[in-house]
């Protein structure tokens, strides 16, 4: 049993948990972070990559010492259909820089590093302690935590649920809705080992170059989905995910859509010969801004995952969570600081805050993306990924049928599948949910 | 469809796992007849957690459960599971994540 009471106890050790851990230990105040892994990282998937920006912000000389992959130099994106994939590569020297703006790394190694920064700045850190409810007083303000260990309630002014997309306290206690199937998708990820000249050969890397490839189309069978390829030093992270409500609907396995993306003709050759070491699947927070829980309450805050805070568009979900921490930190170091309580009043700072900061900004910008994507699913992730194939082919091959024939024919399958008001359409909801 | 090729087994021999046996985190409500989200974790669940018996009631085996939480999502608002976490320690250990 542990007597002491703490300013805060944070619970999670991912990268929300991780970053609010670290920020509140260094501005001095008395933090406990509970983690149900063997250590930081254990329980924790990701594809993954880090943001610099983000990190920077917590542990300015984050490079010398964090263990990194590869910089990103390549961005792929691939639209599918079974045989094909018409591609839209970014590559620039511009990425060679000296403090490159993004990584490939593997969670599980990452964290423990991190968890490192957050041991060395103060905070007291238990492992392989499962939080099993929070604990209220009569008035319903969060007091503290129930764990599994024996006598396992602790104390705390304020309680910080960084503890993920599943997160069970924060239901329980009724702060938050358990997510619905429409607004998660469940992913599955192999890591694939090969040799680092083979890996540098297949993706056209040098050095620490590392290239991410990100794929839609008919690997996902029509649901909602995407599969990814991310190049590490020695093994390639590759994965696919699609909504939970589109599996139930389809009837498709997670480890089908795996096998099927990983045999396509443009995937098998990255991968061949390569030793698998791991398979992990893991929920993404996929509803968006308008699924977004109450972030805070009488002696708690939401962070992370936990609060949905992942944008699906441009696949960010670990800086939202270290912002998220960082900020709902500092909101709480600012409320200590005028040594006033944790009340929902006070704490609606951490909220004021956050949306002050590009992580509600870009979460409100594409706050109708998810319904788009979600209902018209079968038009976004079959229909177009077969018509552009198609009329790729019909602009490549040479056949000896005229330019125009050419063309009207790729036209013609165009307005067939979609109608001229369904591209019109398509076109118009895409443009309105962008802006 | 799935392929039938696809032997979940193998890919979850790849991961290292400390099981608290006797304790299962997830626990099926005892059921004649399985209902629709019940049933529909024979496919989703994405280490094939969720089998149907000989009885035609669905079960649930929790040593190769990689804890993602899709079961919790689809069959815990009806009440056809409990849903925990292992106690802290136990499970799957993600080498990488």
């Amino acid at each position: 049993m542990i007597e002491e009471k703490f300013d805060a106890i944070v619970v999670g050790a991912g990268m929300a948990g991780n970053a609010a851990t670290l920020t509140l230990a260094q501005r001095g105040l008395k933090v406990l972070q509970l983690e149900r892994g063997e250590y930081s990282g254990s329980k924790n998937v990701q594809g993954a990559i880090l943001y610099a920006d983000m990190l920077e912000k917590l542990v300015p000389d984050f490079r010398e010492d964090a263990p990194l992959e590869r910089h990103l130099v390549e961005q792929r994106f691939w639209m599918m259909d079974d045989n094909s994939h018409v591609g839209l590569h970014y590559r620039s020297e511009e990425f060679n820089e000296e403090k490159p703006n993004r990584y490939t790394i593997i969670r599980a190694q990452f964290d423990k590093w991190f968890s490192s920064k957050v041991k060395e700045a103060g905070a007291t850190v238990l492992c392989e302690t499962t939080v099993t409810e929070l604990i209220q007083d009569a008035y319903g303000r969060v007091i503290g935590v129930r764990t599994d260990r024996a006598g396992g309630q602790i104390h705390a002014d304020v309680v910080v649920l960084a503890e993920g997309v599943n997160g069970l306290l924060g239901t329980r206690a009724e702060l938050r809705p358990r997510p619905k199937p429409e607004n998660v998708a469940l992913a599955v990820k192999e890591m694939h080992f090969l040799p680092r000249e083979t890996i540098e050969a297949r993706f056209n890397l040098k050095g620490d170059e590392g290239v991410v490839i990100e794929a839609a189309g008919t690997i996902s069978r029509g649901m909602t989905g995407m599969g990814f390829i991310y190049a590490n030093k020695e093994c390639v992270s590759l994965g696919i995910g699609c909504l939970v409500s589109d599996f139930q609907k389809t009837g498709e396995t997670p480890y089908g859509l795996l096998e099927r993306f990983k045999s396509h003709p443009s995937v098998a050759p990255l991968i061949e010969g390569s030793e698998v070491k791991e398979y992990a699947a893991h929920l993404i927070p996929e509803g968006g801004f308008k699924a977004i829980p109450q972030l805070y309450g009488e002696g708690w805050v939401v962070v992370g995952d936990a609060a949905q805070l992942n944008n699906a568009i441009h696949r960010e979900g670990s800086n939202l969570a270290m912002t998220s921490g960082r900020i709902a930190a500092e909101a709480i170091f600012q409320i200590k600081s005028r040594r006033e309580p944790m009340t929902a009043k006070n704490l609606a700072l951490y909220k004021a805050m956050l949306d002050e900061s590009f992580v509600m900004k870009d979460m409100k910008k594409y706050k109708d993306m998810p319904a788009l994507m979600h209902i018209n699913s079968q038009n976004f992730f079959l229909t177009y990924p077969q018509l552009v194939s198609k009329a790729m082919q019909n602009f490549v091959r040479v056949d000896g049928t005229p330019k125009v024939e050419k063309e009207k024919r790729s036209l013609r399958a165009f307005v067939e599948a979609r109608s001229w008001l369904g591209l019109f359409g398509d076109a118009f909801r895409i443009a309105r949910a962008w802006r | 469809m799935s392929d039938p090729s696809v032997r979940v087994e193998d890919k979850l021999f790849y991961n290292r796992y400390l099981v608290d046996a006797g304790r299962a985190h997830i626990k099926v409500r005892p059921h004649t007849v399985p209902t629709a989200p019940l049933l529909s974790m024979l496919k989703l669940c994405p280490a094939r957690c969720y089998e149907m018996n000989e009885a035609g009631q669905v079960e649930v085996t929790v040593d190769g459960c990689v804890e993602c939480g899709t079961c919790r999502v689809v069959a815990e608002p009806s009440g056809d599971i409990e849903w925990t976490y292992p106690r802290g320690g136990y499970g799957v250990l993600f080498k990488f994540g």
